[in-house]
């Protein structure tokens, strides 16, 4: 059980991002969602990669190792996190355009593309 | 060695250059900037004819990115590939030449159409990383690589619609696409890491030659058909279609059109490339098929209603992606059973990719054709237009061709592909070619209703001055209008040289695999 744990806490994170994109009226608030949607994926990427008593995989001091953690979900991790800052700028800032044309967060009023 | 064997990488290499020098090219001015797009744009699409021919002559291009030598697939005896490898047979080379043409035809469509607007440096440059993150979608062999360009696209997407940041639905239309985007791009992720973490590979020919029917790989395969369903603008799922369209700058929504259809290039590389034979049981194709069958059918009763030029057209992008799902589905349907396969699910696979290139042609020919009704008028609204076919006879013939061709009229290229359609999808059920065949008339109904309204009728009193578009964008309609006519002009040829090959190359997952791993599956 406890070694499926971490596959657990993907799951519910990323179900609580799509609630909070779905279910949540404040701009912000969606846009958090996403970010944790976001960490949901990455989270998963990085448990994926973990052996049990596993050494960090790029290693600069000797030493007896056995067990490697890979590297590759890491650098997949770190590719996507970078996208992610990048969706995430252009996000708020058009969060913050949003805001200048309409004066509110609420998605409820920000609906002027209809059907 | 000869420089062909390097055409895949500069597929992608042109328009990153293009997208990051143009900023400098730039300084030298308004016409320096519009010239090195024109060039870039242009050596972009000789390139990928040069891709094509190589494709048919030498057979799959595979591209390893970082190697020591280009066609090292599997370094110091490797039993699996670990770079990333482009692979370009003659079903993503033939779509390629096709976005290519789409590319260019933007381009030239804005280098007049976005005159009177700042910021155009900033719109080239993101005009070609879209254009970069269209072709890397459509070429690459590797699933991450796979989402960082679904990601270069989308990015590059948002800027685009929201080009004018003065109009608040723009920035609405963009906020929308950006959050669909990124649930979809999310759930590619995940469904990555299901089948990573099952086999420890990323390399699509390489996951496709082990890869057995497990619950982890059925979870990958809901998440890879959900998020790319959602890309491609499926009905479900399709909200943010008309809005993105519609909003974005026409020369833009070219654009989206093919990004659209590299997301269901996509779809078909997972569908049938990496999932292949193991998913012809009833579930996966009836779902591609349903799909299809209610985004078309939803997508055209919609688009019927609309009073708005582009929104209109977004509509029907909707439902001519229908067309191509349903294609797509009825063809898996019949994968497992080779005699099926002969009698209709190759003619149904033919009908989908021609369809695919088809709706690139003429879709972007429409949008362009409503952004010149739009540069002329200043107005997007069907009440408020009329009698401007006197007034601009080339964009009202151009118009008339691309409208005949989604409506299905013979004897046009849209004719073919649904033709094609039809007729594999009756052999499945009659009532599939019933929907695809009253879709095609409610398209006729509602392109009768644009042409009746914008370009016959009393002329108006406020357009009685406007004149034809400036030489450049009809120069942009025409590339497009000249695609059209050939496509239109040689079917057989076009369907036995280009569509076929490319349907084989799909459906033959062995071919795919043996190009990386060397033996086959």
């Amino acid at each position: 059980m406890m070694a499926n744990l971490p596959f657990v806490v993907v799951g519910l994170l990323f179900l609580m991002g799509l609630i909070a994109i779905i279910a949540e009226n404040n701009l912000f608030k969606i846009a958090i969602g996403v970010g944790v949607m976001e960490s949901a994926a990455n989270m998963f990427l990085v448990v994926l990669g973990y052996r049990l008593k596993g050494d960090i995989p790029v290693k600069f001091l000797p030493g007896p190792v056995d067990v490697y953690v890979l590297p590759t979900p890491q650098a997949l991790t770190l590719t996507a996190i970078v996208i992610a800052l990048a969706t995430s700028a252009l996000m708020l800032s058009l969060i913050v355009m949003l805001y200048r044309h309409y004066g509110t967060l609420d998605v409820r009023e920000i609906r002027r593309l209809r059907g | 060695m000869s420089w062909s064997v390097h055409l895949p990488a500069l597929m992608l290499a042109v328009p990153l250059f293009g997208a990051f020098s143009t900023p400098i090219v730039a300084l030298g001015g308004r016409r320096a900037r519009m010239i090195w797009s024109v060039l870039i744009s242009s050596v972009l699409l000789v390139l990928s004819f040069c891709l094509l021919q190589y494709v048919a002559t030498e057979g799959t291009a595979v591209y390893v990115m970082g190697g020591k030598a280009w066609n090292l697939t599997l370094p110091s005896g490797m039993a699996y590939p670990v770079r990333i490898i482009l692979e370009v047979d003659s079903f993503n080379s033939f779509i390629a030449v096709i976005g290519c043409f789409a590319s260019l035809a933007g381009v030239l469509f804005g280098l007049r159409f976005l005159d009177r607007f700042s910021g155009k440096v900033w719109y080239s440059s993101l005009y070609f990383l879209l254009t970069a993150g269209m072709l890397g979608l459509i070429l690459t062999g590797d699933l991450f690589n796979f989402f960082v360009f679904l990601e270069i696209a989308s990015v590059s997407s948002f800027g685009l619609i929201a080009y004018w940041r003065d109009r608040p639905e723009s920035i609405e239309a963009s906020f929308k696409y950006m959050l669909v985007s990124q649930v979809a791009a999310m759930m590619v992720l995940l469904a990555i890491g299901f089948l990573y973490g099952r086999y420890n590979l990323l390399n699509m020919a390489a996951v496709g030659k082990v890869i057995q029917f497990g619950l982890a790989e059925k979870v990958a395969l809901v998440f890879m058909i959900t998020a790319l369903a959602m890309k491609c603008g499926a009905f479900p799922m399709h909200m943010w279609m008309p809005d993105a369209y519609a909003e974005a700058p026409a020369s833009v929504t070219v654009l989206l059109v093919v990004v659209s259809q590299a997301s269901l290039v996509g779809l078909c590389r997972i569908v049938f490339s990496v999932f292949g034979s193991a998913i012809v049981g009833d579930v996966v194709p009836w779902a591609l098929i349903t799909l299809g069958m209610i985004s078309m059918f939803f997508g055209v009763s919609m688009a019927v209603v609309q009073h708005e030029v582009k929104r209109l057209m977004g509509y029907h992008s909707v439902s001519q992606v229908g067309y191509m799902l349903m294609a797509f589905g009825v063809g898996l349907l019949a994968m497992g059973d080779p005699r099926q396969m002969a009698d209709f699910g190759m003619t149904s696979m033919k009908g989908g990719i021609f369809h695919m290139v088809n709706y690139v042609t003429y879709k972007g020919l429409l949008f362009l054709v409503a952004g010149a009704l739009y540069y002329v008028t200043g107005t997007r609204d069907l009440d408020k237009m009329g009698g401007l076919a006197k007034r601009m006879p080339f964009t009202t013939f151009m118009f008339v061709i691309a409208a005949a061709a989604i409506s299905g009229i013979p004897p046009f290229n849209g004719f073919v592909s649904k033709l094609l359609i039809y007729e594999s999808s009756f052999a499945v059920h009659p009532a599939l070619s019933v929907v695809a065949l009253v879709t095609s008339i409610l398209t006729l109904a509602s392109f009768v209703k644009v042409f009746q309204t914008a370009f016959l009728g009393p002329e108006k009193k406020e357009f009685s001055k406007v004149k034809e578009v400036p030489a450049s964008m009809v120069l942009g309609m025409a590339v497009l209008t000249v695609v059209i006519l050939g496509l239109s002009l040689f079917p057989t040829w076009v369907v036995s040289h280009l569509v076929e090959p490319a349907a084989t190359a799909l459906v033959d997952k062995g071919a795919y695999i043996g190009a990386v791993l060397g033996g086959g599956i």
